[in-house]
């Protein structure tokens, strides 16, 4: 694997620093924090091979992080890596939340954690604002790159197309721009 | 729990995981109808369900095992349902993860996969940011909450502070503000 040096990890460090990912996203911001965790911490994946994973992820069926977890997982251990990321990510919070559902139905009320989550989501928020300046940083070089952020932000944030639509009208685009050239047009 | 409910549940979340393109909460609407017509959940409780999933670390999409444990009967069996409607979220979508990742794994030096890796990443750095501003809309951010959300950005670009910190800095700063109902009153 290019650009990467480090010792495979085992089925226990995959479940263990799923756990870890997990644990931290009180309030949300899950992908900013496997990136931070599994790019700046590990160094498991590059930048670009994370975010294609992140995307290829999203179109496909399923929780986005879970699947995340499934195919860094594979990448390691196949099958069985697979299974440990995926069991680290979820075991501790089936866990929370089913202790959160007994609370839930034997009192019937929400637990009162709101005020705190008040503060915990601009944080989350922060951290995936943050994912995006530091990741924007390395990936948005070049005027077509930049244009290709522009038109997926707008049509996602602003027109609010489903995903799979907005990537129809960028994705060729976005394959004929990332395409590998011979060397006279470095970019 | 009848053989009927574990069969409802396997059905049901079986199904949702493989529709579920663009991730869980696509399925929502889906899943609030069929456990309401199922007899598990009224609209109201379903809401609840929705919100300690959301507050709870780990991934949003667990509301099924919420889902499955009332489905049981919250009791011993509610556990088992719990775990049996979380298996049958995970698992098929799971497998087409697991079959497209070693496509992609066995494709390392194909040129298709560097046009996918170079050419997708600045969509998805757009998608990010997306998923940021939604997140906040939808969480109803006061002008409190985005000069917080300000600032920890701020922290988490300039600085190399323990994100976990910032995090937990942030939810006593709500806690507190909360409590003197400075926000969200």
């Amino acid at each position: 694997m290019p650009n990467t040096q480090y010792p495979i990890p085992g089925l226990l460090e995959l479940a263990l620093t799923f756990n870890k990912i997990a644990l931290a996203s009180f309030g949300g911001g899950l992908s900013a924090w496997s990136r931070e965790v599994v790019v700046v911490e590990r160094k498991w994946m590059t930048e670009e091979e994370f975010l294609s994973a992140l995307t290829i992820c999203r179109i496909l069926p399923g929780a986005n992080q879970i699947n995340l977890a499934v195919f860094v997982g594979v990448k390691f251990r196949g099958i069985a890596g697979a299974s440990a990321a995926c069991a680290g990510l979820i075991f501790v919070p089936v866990l929370i939340v089913l202790a959160l559902g007994w609370f839930y139905f034997a009192y019937s009320k929400v637990p009162a954690f709101k005020n705190v989550l008040h503060g915990m989501t601009p944080a989350a928020v922060a951290m995936t604002f943050a994912m995006a300046l530091k990741t924007g940083q390395k990936c948005l070089g070049s005027a077509p790159a930049v244009a290709l952020f522009v038109a997926m932000f707008l049509l996602s944030a602003v027109v609010r197309v489903p995903l799979l639509l907005s990537l129809v009208i960028c994705g060729p685009f976005a394959l004929w721009w990332g395409w590998p050239r011979p060397k006279k047009e470095a970019a | 729990m009848s053989p009927k409910t574990i069969l409802q549940i396997l059905a049901l979340f079986g199904t949702l995981s493989v529709l579920s393109i663009g991730g869980g909460n696509t399925v929502l609407p889906d899943m609030q109808l069929k456990s309401e017509a199922n007899g598990w959940l009224s609209p109201k409780q379903f809401a609840d369900l929705f919100a300690i999933s959301q507050a709870a670390p780990g991934p949003s999409v667990l509301i099924v095992t919420l889902v499955g444990y009332k489905a049981g009967g919250t009791g011993l069996w509610g556990v088992v349902g719990a775990v049996i409607a979380t298996l049958a979220m995970v698992f098929p979508a799971g497998l087409l993860v697991y079959i497209t990742a070693r496509y992609w794994n066995s494709a390392k030096d194909a040129k298709w996969r560097k046009a996918v890796e170079r050419g997708f990443a600045p969509l998805t750095v757009g998608l990010v940011l997306a998923s940021g501003v939604i997140v906040a809309r939808s969480a109803d951010h006061s002008y409190g909450e985005w000069i917080l959300t300000a600032i920890a950005t701020l922290i988490f670009t300039c600085t190399k502070a323990n994100p976990l910190l910032v995090v937990g800095a942030a939810g006593l700063i709500g806690w507190i503000a909360g409590n003197f109902g400075w926000i969200h009153p």
